[in-house]
């Protein structure tokens, strides 16, 4: 049979949510373009009711993997770096037509994007020894800090970088124990729905990351202003954009997350965005030896 | 009750007139039945008559705890919260009864005496129904003693599945008569009852016993309360009004977690029973967990903001 005569077939990008992959619930889709403007595929055009039911969904996985072992977490992580690795092809192929870049270019950046979450992946049981500690107090006490999960993270994926830069800002979310709703590049979603699908077969608890393919403006705003979404990262906003999306945060103390300058995803990551969506717990126990008092425990 | 002791006298002479009559009853037709049930939850309800919808919702609810572990202090908290369900928006209307185990009715009623929530109580050796008569109609006074406005008794399914339709009817009239003012709501426990024929036999072997309300369920089992089920149920409260003119409530329970399940079953009310109906004498949601979501969807309307499980109580 020649090549020619075999039917194409054509792959129906959805959205991850809570593990499964659904349409958009209102039903709408978008098309997609390659770099130089050729149609790609059409994508899930997601609605605010998405971003609702992708946050209920992270909502409910955040005390499971929040409460994972820091262990078990990077075990998983490195499992969805596993399956990253034996999809590159996919990857780059995909990444060559969303960002323009030749085969070997895009081959080097998703080898880097499997890197970065290998690399986040260990960090999950080190973060707690970097950041948190014994601290010296004046008094007969333990005083001990540990950095614990802020929550349901809501993440504006870079706009420009679809692969490396989407790894960038969903790893270090989920390796402290957050849950995360992603809202892809509106002009390359192809990575991060494909990414959905290595994350729904990698041991990956479903809902720990929900991704969503749309516009930034028309689903930022629901989950800056949601209640129940505790920290919002606006990398994928534009200045307009960012500055109405943290007004709106303001109102419900989210944290927020607004980098000063568009970040270059091929540099070292240091630790600023594992720490971002951290808040610190600090307590304090009596070491049991009371001094003048000359009690004891 | 006279209407069912004189309009049924017939009926329910012997137990064979009784079997002739619920077995004479049409057979449901299942697929027309769940296909009807599931095009009547694709109505698209907004905003002002989700509004509506949601603040007849919960002036609906017969906010329940049935828990092995209730203690006095999770009643008086579900009571409270019956009587000010937001605490942020005094405009938010009242539950229409906390249900609670016969033990539980004097704590839940020291707290809602005065006020218009009702107390129900569950009787009858709730949930199982696997008691003798007397320890069933000695539990159901106890419940009336404590101060309860309504029963929700079990029928005994064992007997219904058994065929012994006339010890179910005379069952029903005794706890009727035990429960004296109290309104009765007759639970048919439909997840046990195998098939939609004898959800509709159930049905109106309650209603000519003299129930006050029809209850799908218990809570207690794998199926509870579903569209179609309920859309039965409505259709023989229907029914037995146009042939005997006396109403009689429905009330689904267990499984209604979410507004827009709460929103499905009250246009089945209205598309079935009719607006009569959409009023809490008439209909209830048995429920703990669908309070809170709606209270959430009451406060996205009012704000514009999607609220959070840390903005109303936990219970």
């Amino acid at each position: 049979m020649s090549e020619s005569s075999r039917l194409s077939v054509l792959k129906t990008y959805k959205l991850y949510v809570g593990g499964k992959f659904p349409r958009s619930e209102s039903g709408r889709v978008y098309e997609v373009a390659d770099a130089k403007g050729t149609w790609l595929a059409n994508v899930p055009l997601s609605s605010r009711k998405d971003a609702r039911d992708a946050v209920v969904a992270a909502r409910k996985a955040f005390g499971g993997w929040s409460g994972a072992t820091a262990y078990n977490r990077g075990q998983v992580l490195y499992r969805v770096a596993e399956m990253l690795e034996g999809r590159k092809g996919q990857f780059a192929r995909e990444v060559a037509r969303a960002e323009g870049l030749s085969k070997s270019e895009a081959a080097l950046v998703v080898e880097a994007a499997v890197d970065r979450w290998v690399w986040y992946a260990g960090w999950t049981d080190k973060i707690a020894q970097v950041v948190g500690g014994a601290n010296p107090v004046a008094g007969p006490y333990f005083n001990l800090s540990t950095p614990e999960p802020t929550g349901v993270v809501a993440v504006l994926a870079p706009q420009e970088s679809s692969f490396l830069g989407l790894v960038s800002v969903i790893a270090p979310v989920i390796a402290t124990g957050n849950t995360a709703v992603v809202v892809a590049s509106e002009r390359a979603p192809l990575p991060a729905l494909s990414l959905g699908e290595v994350l729904a077969t990698s041991d990956l608890p479903g809902g720990v990351v929900n991704v969503l393919s749309g516009k930034a403006a028309e689903l930022g705003a629901p989950l800056a202003a949601h209640q129940d979404v505790n920290a919002i990262d606006l990398t994928g906003a534009d200045a307009a954009l960012a500055r109405e999306l943290e007004i709106a945060a303001a109102d419900n103390l989210k944290r927020v997350l607004r980098p000063a300058e568009a970040p270059d995803f091929a540099a070292d990551p240091g630790l600023a965005r594992l720490t971002a969506f951290l808040e610190t717990k600090t307590v304090w126990h009596p070491t049991g030896s009371l001094g003048a008092s000359g009690s004891a425990y | 009750m006279p209407h069912s002791a004189t309009a049924f006298a017939d009926v329910t002479a012997s137990d064979s007139t009784l079997r002739r009559f619920l077995h004479g009853l049409p057979g449901v037709d299942a697929v027309g039945l769940e296909a009807r049930a599931a095009s009547l939850g694709t109505r698209s309800i907004k905003t002002t008559a989700k509004a509506y919808a949601i603040d007849l919702a919960i002036s609906m609810i017969d906010l329940t705890t049935l828990e092995g572990a209730d203690t006095p202090g999770k009643v008086r908290a579900l009571a409270g919260k019956a009587l000010n369900p937001d605490p942020t928006d005094r405009a938010t209307p009242r539950t229409a009864a906390v249900c609670v185990y016969p033990d539980m009715v004097a704590a839940a009623k020291a707290v809602l005496a005065g006020s218009d929530v009702k107390v129900a109580s569950v009787a009858t050796a709730f949930p199982a129904g696997r008691a003798a008569l007397d320890v069933k109609l000695a539990d159901t006074r106890d419940a009336v003693a404590a101060g309860a406005d309504e029963i929700d008794m079990v029928i005994d399914r064992g007997a219904f599945l058994a065929g012994d339709y006339l010890k179910v009817y005379e069952e029903i009239r005794a706890v009727k008569e035990a429960s004296g003012a109290a309104r009765l709501k007759v639970i048919f426990e439909t997840g046990e009852l195998s098939t939609y024929d004898n959800i509709r036999r159930a049905s109106w072997l309650g209603m000519i016993a003299g129930a006050d309300f029809i209850k799908t369920s218990t809570g207690k089992v794998g199926v509870n309360a579903t569209p179609a089920n309920t859309l039965l149920m409505l259709e023989a409260v229907r029914d037995f009004r146009a042939q005997t003119g006396v109403q009689v409530g429905v009330k689904p329970a267990g499984g209604i977690r979410t507004t827009k399940d709460a929103v499905k079953f009250l246009v089945l009310v209205n598309e079935t029973a009719g607006e009569d109906w959409l009023d809490n004498h008439w209909f209830r949601f048995g429920a703990s967990s669908l309070l809170n979501d709606l209270l959430m969807q009451r406060q996205k309307l009012a704000t514009g903001r999607y609220s959070g499980p840390d903005y109303v109580t936990v219970d």
